[in-house]
């Protein structure tokens, strides 16, 4: 059927991709990885915080050589209303010495491409510029792919989709659920240049310290979603994300919404003088653990974002979940390699290592988070809110004595608050969220 | 090389949607890697595509109740598509669409 054969073809020179591809070639495999991008990264996209656990694994102390933007120091969590902003800071020299708790922030254009030239290096051939257009499937057993070149047909013994959020592929050969509204969130960003010296003062750095600002509540109109601000070295990447359903509901467009929350009374002096210089989007998976697909079929194995590992919670992470998985899928081909037999079967041993890791345990932990805020929308919106009157009426100063400032605050909050609704719902995030 | 700091003071440049957009570099296919599906369009009574997409793609044409679909301008994040299924997205062909500077 084709003229090219490789032992394994991956479909994307994401994090995924690249961690696979990097893994299985220095142990001597050979890899085809297909990137649709001019490079690999060209058309990628996230938020800006590259957790790295994974990395430093595979390439010990990466941080001295990799295009890095700055590492975190310091993190906030905050809540807005229209003009009071209440949060949590979090700021520790623990996260000033390598290897930097594993957070930094990163450009993906650069970050992407240096990672696939790790995974070059090691032997792996990535071809840009091809798009793979379908899975090329025999009884039921994925036997390689169909590129947009010309005799473009790609045979291998296994076939990793690393293929991102929207998993084009694995919908269309129905190797996972459908993408809708509910489970995929719509982020926009802005790239906005500064010099490091402004950063560094603005924002309280030195060197190549960073920081981390994300925002909730009123900063995203009271959806089920975040804004954020995060340092690079000459930049900040400021954004808002939320559920696309939410966007609907509001019927609001997600550049409405980012510069609602630019506009920001607490968000705007964070970026005078700042010049935008990129404006992107992406979408984001949150596929609950419930909803997930195998991940593994006849010769093919999901990875990364098409196979909708990211975790949903506060945490937000994505990237280091893409690269674990594309470690185990890479891990289980070897030892399918070993008894030479990709069958379905043999391949579960991906999802098994999955279960076995981090990955699957947080996704387990957090399967209910959005579907909890969801259904719960007071977490969002009017406990948040609330939380803000009480704080900024605490420390309001006037003449009222004090006992009766408690007292005013113990009214509003026995008038606004369900007590037995509010009780259950917090027990329920305990379990859900934390 | 010192730094005037009030330059940075003044509040942050607000630019147009249309402005940010040409800030993206992208290479233009001939033909469009979107369609959709106008008896269907015209059916949804929110429209959605006219404002979920991030990038402004769809269009509506108020003389036939039309989708103009300017494909050009799309930033490749499938949103369109997951919400409404009457438009249906492919890849641009490879190397063709968005690159990202920054990403």
């Amino acid at each position: 059927m084709s003229d090219e054969r490789f032992e394994v073809v991956i479909v994307g020179a994401g994090p995924a991709g690249a961690a696979a591809a990097l893994v299985l070639a220095r142990e001597g495999v050979e890899v085809l990885v297909l990137e649709r991008g001019d490079f690999p990264g060209a058309k990628n996209l996230f938020g800006g915080i590259l957790y790295t656990s994974v990395v430093n694994d595979l390439l010990p102390e990466f941080w001295e050589r990799a295009p890095i933007e700055r590492h975190i120091v310091n993190r906030r969590w905050l809540t807005l209303d229209e003009d009071t902003q209440i949060g949590l800071d979090l700021k520790s020299a623990k996260f000033d010495v390598p290897p930097f708790n594993n957070t930094f922030t990163a450009l993906r254009s650069k970050w992407d491409r240096w990672f696939a030239e790790q995974a070059e290096e090691a032997g792996a051939m990535i071809i840009c510029e091809t798009n793979v257009e379908e899975l090329i499937v025999e009884q039921g057993k994925v036997r390689g792919v169909r590129t947009g070149r010309e005799d473009g047909d790609v045979e291998a013994d296994v076939v990793i989709l690393a293929e991102g959020a929207n998993a084009l592929l694995a919908e269309r050969a129905g190797f996972r659920p459908q993408m809708g509204p509910r489970n995929r969130v719509n982020a926009v960003k802005e790239v906005i240049a500064l010099p490091p010296e402004i950063i560094e003062d603005r924002f309280h750095l030195e060197g190549r310290q960073g920081m981390a600002l994300e925002y909730f509540g009123g900063a995203v109109k009271g959806t089920v979603g975040s804004g954020f601000i995060y340092t690079n070295h000459d930049s900040l990447s400021v954004g808002v994300g939320c559920l696309i359903e939410e966007y609907l509901r509001l019927n609001i467009a997600p550049y409405d919404m980012l510069d609602d929350f630019k506009a920001h009374p607490m968000i705007a002096p964070l970026l005078r003088g700042g010049e935008t210089v990129e404006y992107a989007t992406k979408m984001i998976p949150e596929d609950s653990y419930d909803a997930l697909s195998d991940l593994y079929e006849d010769g093919l194995l999901l990875i990364g974002d098409c196979a909708g590992l990211v975790n949903p919670s506060i945490h937000h992470e994505g990237t280091n979940l893409a690269m674990a998985s594309g470690v185990a899928a890479a891990e289980a081909v070897l030892s399918a390699r070993k008894a030479n037999d990709f069958s379905k079967a043999r391949l579960a041993e991906y999802r098994e290592r999955l279960e076995d890791s981090w990955v699957m345990k947080d996704l387990k932990r957090y399967r209910d988070t959005v579907h909890f805020l969801l259904e719960n929308r007071e977490m969002v919106n009017e406990y948040p809110d609330l939380a803000i009157r009480l704080v900024r009426r605490y420390f309001t100063l006037d003449d009222t004595p004090k006992d009766d400032v408690l007292k005013e605050l113990w009214k509003t909050i026995r008038d606004e608050v369900s007590f037995f609704k509010a009780a259950r719902q917090m027990w329920r995030a305990r379990k859900t969220m934390l | 090389m010192s730094i005037d700091v009030r330059a940075y003071l003044k509040p942050h440049v607000h630019m147009s949607l249309e402005e940010r957009l040409a800030l993206v570099k992208r290479r233009f296919a001939d033909e469009s890697h979107i369609s959709v599906d106008q008896d269907a369009f015209r059916a949804d009574p929110q429209k959605a595509v006219l404002f979920i997409c991030p990038a402004q793609v769809f269009k509506h044409n108020l003389d036939d109740d039309s989708c103009i679909v300017n494909y050009e301008d799309c930033l490749e994040c499938g949103t369109c598509q997951v919400t409404r299924r009457y438009t249906t997205w492919n890849n641009p062909r490879g190397g063709y669409g968005v690159t990202y500077h920054y990403g």
